[in-house]
């Protein structure tokens, strides 16, 4: 058995970076934040030694610049950081989007608004899927719920954010980030594409490239968004994950996503031994957003519930999702206070008419 | 018979320049484009263009060219020469985008000494946006946005920035020059040259600021502003090198 067969315990942040850097990326650039602090320290003791770039920017804004500066040199580039941090790097992710090119972003998302607190929540929802930036653009949003599909969707996330030329984001949480538990690294896999777009340097056999998001002129700005807008529609097409647990015959699903839906599953399970037909659709990915399959779970349900550590970011998406069709119910805690189990089960409950 | 006295640098397209009669920023073009091409570094160099009057360098130079976001050339091009350290990479920014909105990822990218050429155009005023109040406008300076003059009790002190790059350890060379005359062009030319020399022998980071004229928005003739550039910027902004580590001259 290769390396890949090996089983190992590492905490959620930790995790990611040493899938990044097995899915071959080799330059990380960041700034301090509570909490994702335990990634910026295993790349800056990891990357020497497999000969990458590790380096602390002055500001998340300058971070975010290297990111473009490396991505424009066709290489696998990251930085992450956490919700006040995302917010500088909008500037720096509307341009990447802008000039189409690849990079990874983790956003561990604390507590908001401003400086908020560093304890886990989910606001940045909206922020991520909404609205990363100025203009008119989308970022690839991954929401892991384990610290084994944290370093399953960084690979994807590479991969993709490559495929479509587009920014990608792995959104998880201070619990998420912090907490330890056992995983599998896939076998390696080829790593990235060619990138004829790279500014690399001509050596005088070819024509030169830009990299850029400028187009004074309306009507070509108008195309290019169209064009992108077009590898949107493949992607929204291609894209969507979602896990199903015992909906085949609920009447009552919660949709949760990252370290929410681990709480609301145990919840189900509680609500499934008291008889209560309930079950937990959970999207992986929130650009795009698993609208086919959660349609098509509103054809069937009597009720969904939304629970978030938010104050109902999502519950938008599930309403269009399934044109309003099925009520949906919230419950969220913010702040940085994590939804229990109990708290979920009698949400499920009062909707049950328990 | 006839004699070719003179050929546009092979390191400019074609591309006709928006730049306004009378402004620098074409012969600051030419300098740069010929140093690159005389040097042999126009297949393997990444230039990267700031916000501002220049914003569409990257049309002009016949380099691979990135776009910063206003300020962040200096960042961008962090990441360019980490990731390609056999290019050559440099910055081409104005005083508002280098001094103001990016002065934190300037001082930074000097302070770390990244191995990067930044050529600096002070024309002391916002010119793409229509000659607002900069970092670099002198006192008493009228602008748009400074209708009565910049005054020292409100907007503050003009930024000299060769003076305070040369304080950091990590920067190897910092000069001023100018372009409004014959021998100070020649002056500019040798401190690009040198500028892009460090860079390929990773010597570090190198800031060559030019002086540069914006008749527009100063509003006078081109030959008045190459004038003003002498009587006023230049009694401020002393000509001269201000750190060359390869000379042994510190700040």
């Amino acid at each position: 058995m290769g390396k890949g067969a090996e089983r190992v315990l590492m905490k959620g942040n930790e995790a990611l970076a040493e899938a990044a850097i097995q899915a071959g990326c080799r330059h990380f650039f960041g700034y301090p934040i509570t909490p994702q602090t335990e990634l910026s320290a295993y790349m800056s003791r990891q990357m020497p030694k497999v000969g990458g770039i590790y380096l602390q920017a002055e500001s998340e804004i300058a971070a975010i610049n290297m990111v473009l500066g490396a991505a424009s040199a066709g290489l696998r580039v990251m930085t992450s950081s956490s919700s006040p941090g995302i917010s500088l790097k909008t500037e720096g992710i509307s341009y990447l989007a802008g000039s189409d090119l690849p990079c990874l972003i983790v956003d561990i998302m604390r507590a908001g608004p401003g400086l908020g607190g560093i304890q886990p929540a989910q606001g940045d929802y909206n922020q991520v899927t909404k609205a990363p930036g100025h203009g008119d653009f989308h970022i690839l949003v991954f929401a892991p719920s384990s610290v084994q599909e944290m370093v399953d969707l960084v690979f994807l996330a590479f991969d993709r954010a490559e495929e479509y030329r587009v920014p990608a984001m792995i959104l998880g949480d201070g619990l998420l980030g912090q907490m330890m538990e056992p995983l599998v690294f896939p076998e390696r896999k080829e790593e990235g594409r060619k990138k004829p777009w790279a500014t690399t340097g001509h050596q005088n056999s070819r024509p030169k490239n830009i990299v850029n998001s400028l187009y004074l002129k309306a009507n070509l700005l108008e195309e290019k968004n169209r064009e992108r807008q077009q590898r949107y529609e493949k992607i929204i097409e291609n894209e969507q994950r979602s896990e199903e647990y015992l909906t085949e015959d609920a009447e009552i699903v919660v949709v949760a996503y990252g370290a929410s839906a681990r709480i609301a599953r145990s919840a189900v399970n509680s609500a499934r031994e008291k008889g209560i037909k309930a079950g937990l659709f959970r999207p992986i990915t929130l650009w795009p957003y698993p609208k086919k399959a959660l349609g098509a779970l509103g054809e069937k349900v009597k009720q969904f519930l939304c629970v978030e550590m938010s104050m109902g970011q999502m519950v938008d998406d599930v309403k269009l999702s399934t044109s309003c069709k099925v009520p949906v119910a919230f419950f969220g805690r913010c702040g940085g206070i994590i939804p229990t189990p109990q708290e979920v089960l009698a949400e499920i409950e009062k909707l049950a008419g328990r | 018979m006839r004699k070719t006295v003179y050929t546009k640098s092979k390191g400019l397209t074609d591309i006709p320049t928006h730049y306004c009669p009378g402004c620098s920023h074409g012969i600051i073009h030419k300098l740069v484009a010929e140093t690159l091409e005389e040097m042999d570094l126009l297949g393997n160099t990444v230039g990267v263009a700031p916000v501002g009057c220049a914003v569409l360098a990257y049309e002009y130079f016949n380099v691979d060219m990135v776009e910063a976001p206003h300020g962040r050339a200096p960042a961008v091009a962090t990441g360019l020469i980490r990731a390609l350290p056999d290019r050559t990479v440099f910055t081409y920014q104005g005083d508002g985008d280098l001094a103001a909105i990016g002065t934190a990822e300037t001082v930074h990218a000097a302070a770390r000494g990244e191995n990067i050429v930044i050529i600096f155009v002070n024309n002391a005023i916002y010119g793409m946006t229509g000659g607002q109040v900069a970092p670099t406008s002198l006192i008493g300076q009228v602008t748009q946005t400074s209708p009565y003059g910049r005054k020292e009790n409100h907007e503050g002190f003009p930024i000299r920035m060769c003076e305070l790059l040369s304080t950091l350890n990590g920067v190897c060379y910092a000069e001023r020059v100018a372009v409004n005359n014959v021998p100070a062009i020649k002056k500019a030319k040798k401190a690009i040259q040198k500028a892009f020399d460090n860079q390929v022998n990773k010597r570090g980071f190198s800031i060559v600021e030019v002086l540069s004229s914006c008749p527009t928005n100063w509003g006078m003739s081109p030959v008045d502003a190459m004038k003003w550039v002498d009587e006023n910027m230049v009694p401020y902004y002393p000509l001269g090198c201000f750190k060359d580590k390869t000379a042994g001259k510190e700040a």
